[in-house]
């Protein structure tokens, strides 16, 4: 049995509509306009114990709706979700004792302690054993660097220390499960960069299952060798992080270096130009027609060099979220482009 | 159990250490809270000499003389020491709106007992550091307590009527901040909740200066028990099976607002987890 099974999960909201303008606005006090957002549609979804997954999507995607249904904070309209025997949203201690959700832009913390404090905390309402609580504080310490900063004011830490801190706190009764919600956001590269290792370190070492959805390509291709890519409430992909390249890359990406002083006309015949730099000419050509087309411009042209690749993975993804877009009814945010995942270089 | 009391007790120490950051806030805070109490000194003062013409009246209003007066607003202080919660309602609201409500569906621990363990530290704290100037106030005023101090049994209700003040104020307001889970804003409904809660709890006048049928009603609404029971029981006004009543209306109304906080508590949770989150 899988750790974490979902069965056609769905959550739909209903969120107030304000038409435009004041006369509308002084309708709404009376009767309000409701309209149905199904955040997710039907989620099927089993992730074994010990393992790393990334979920993957635009904003609005259902991500973070997802995280939510299987922390137990909101119920879902229908379907059934089973992490380690619990059902999250029953909120029993004894699941509430064996997971921790982090999200990135929330914290837990007091404000005005120093981390060390609510860390005490923790160990009472989790009821941590003082001698493993000792032995994890300063594992999870040491791991981090933290150790001159526990004294601190939480308020006086940066960003990064802080969200190093809300990681410790999360993790000092050893959950099983860990959900992380844009853990890394706000952050700068090398804080990122610290974490990443941190998360790659610790579920080596502990063999915990985490779900992670992180807007950053260099968190997931860091850490998840699963990924699943969610859109419009629903999952479109869930495999390895190539295999997205393969089941949704449709096309290559030729950039041939021409002859200094060839000419770099006609090669619109071959596929899409994308660049012309003489001597330098990059084509989009469909997959099934590489070789075929490849064949043909050497026959033609005099050629120095030829390099094919596969697209960038990010842009790949950005078209497998326009395409969910085409292939749903949209109504999950028909204002919202799919956004390009950003912050990739 | 023990692991129970363990874990409150840490909670309260924690969030002792936490008010304590800001002593200095508090202790000037402490202070000026006196000072609204000497402009209704004066006031009252202007009305008994009017009464007097031009010396001050040796007479009373409804039962108070001026020292009464004075005595009744000094321990009407001393009543919202206890049962006024600033920033209570209007935080639980304000969590409620921002999502950190979460962190009490998340955690294995329970949002009104925490948040009561935290209250109780501020509370602590705050007199902890507020007892030295009503100390001050109190002693600089002692004329005024001119029917001298009451009883030991009466001094041993009075101290119940506070805690049940605490109590009171504490799950009364609770429930208004829960009503955030239903309606976002509630600024305005606590700011009605302020106004009659001004004016009714005793910390304008004296209620017992109303007349039928205001007094009656006055008498069973929950507000009177956060200021005026308490003042009126130290002063002997309240005695005998007035008394017993008047203390089975307070323990009826903090009796009613605990369930009150945790049915609110309970659907609002399932409102929030059902609507959004």
């Amino acid at each position: 049995m899988a750790l974490i099974e979902l069965r056609n999960l769905t959550k739909s909201f209903r969120v107030y509509q304000k038409r435009e303008g004041l006369m509308a606005s002084f309708r709404g006090l009376w009767r309000r306009e409701y309209r149905e957002v199904q955040a997710v549609r039907g989620i099927d979804l089993d992730v074994q114990q010990g393992e790393f997954v990334a979920f993957l999507g635009p904003n609005g995607a259902g991500k973070t709706t997802t995280l939510k249904l299987l922390s137990g904070v909101i119920n879902p309209t229908s379907g059934s979700a089973l992490v380690m025997g619990h059902v999250p949203w029953k909120r029993e201690n004894a699941y509430r004792r064996r997971f921790a959700l982090v999200m990135g832009q929330k914290n837990q913390l007091w404000w005005d302690l120093p981390a060390q404090e609510s860390f005490r905390l923790h160990q009472q309402i989790y009821r941590i054993a003082p001698d493993a609580f000792s032995r994890t504080l300063d594992e999870l310490t040491a791991m981090l660097d933290v150790q001159q900063l526990l004294r601190q004011p939480v308020r006086e830490l940066s960003l990064g220390e802080r969200m190093k801190m809300e990681l410790i706190a999360a993790l000092l009764h050893s959950p099983d499960v860990l959900f992380l919600d844009e853990p890394t956001i706000g952050l700068d590269v090398v804080a990122q960069h610290r974490i990443q290792i941190f998360l790659k370190e610790y579920q080596q070492q502990r063999n915990v299952t985490i779900l992670l959805t992180s807007h950053y390509m260099k968190d997931i291709i860091a850490l998840c060798r699963r990924v699943v890519v969610i859109a419009y409430g629903r999952i479109q992909y869930d495999g390895s992080l190539a295999g997205i390249r393969d089941s949704f890359s449709s096309h290559k990406i030729v950039t041939l270096q021409l002859a200094e002083t060839a000419s770099t006309d006609g090669f619109h015949r071959f596929g899409e130009v994308l660049e012309i730099q003489p001597p330098r000419v990059k084509l989009r050509i469909d997959r099934p027609a590489v070789a075929g087309t490849l064949a043909a411009i050497l026959a033609q042209h005099t050629i120095e060099d030829v390099a094919v690749e596969d697209p960038p993975l990010e842009e790949v993804i950005a078209d497998l979220f326009s395409q969910a877009v085409d292939g749903s009814d949209r109504t999950a945010s028909p204002d919202k482009v799919p956004s390009a995942i950003g912050s990739v270089r | 159990m023990i692991g129970r009391a363990v874990t409150w007790w840490t909670i309260l120490r924690i969030a002792l250490e936490e008010r304590l950051v800001y002593r200095g806030d508090f202790a000037l805070g402490t202070l000026m809270r006196f000072l609204p109490i000497i402009t209704q000194i004066f006031l009252w003062w202007a009305v008994f000499e009017s009464i007097g013409e031009g010396q001050r009246s040796e007479g009373s209003i409804a039962g108070y003389r001026f020292e009464n007066m004075v005595a009744y607003y000094l321990l009407t202080m001393v009543s919202r020491a206890f049962s006024s919660m600033p920033g209570l309602a209007s935080g639980i609201a304000r969590q409620i709106r921002d999502g950190e409500v979460k962190k009490y569906l998340i955690q294995p621990v329970d949002m009104i007992g925490f948040l009561l363990l935290t209250r109780i530290a501020h509370k602590i704290a705050y007199y902890s550091v507020a007892l030295l100037p009503f100390a001050l106030v109190f002693y600089l005023c002692r004329g005024f307590f001119v029917d001298g101090w009451p009883d030991s049994t009466t001094l041993l209700i009075f101290l119940a009527t506070l805690i049940m003040a605490f109590l009171l104020g504490f799950f009364l307001e609770a429930t208004l901040g829960l009503i955030g889970f239903w309606f976002l804003e509630v600024t305005s409904l606590l700011f009605i909740y302020m106004l009659l809660s001004f004016f009714l709890s005793g910390h304008m006048f004296p209620l017992d200066m109303l007349p039928e049928p205001w007094l009656s009603i006055v008498n069973l609404m929950p507000l009177k028990y956060l200021a005026f029971f308490p003042a009126a029981v130290f002063l002997g006004k309240v005695q005998g099976a007035e008394l017993v009543q008047g203390l089975m209306i307070q323990a009826g109304w903090v009796v009613f607002f605990i369930i009150a906080a945790r049915v609110a508590f309970a659907r609002g949770v399932k409102r929030y987890s059902g609507f959004g989150g």
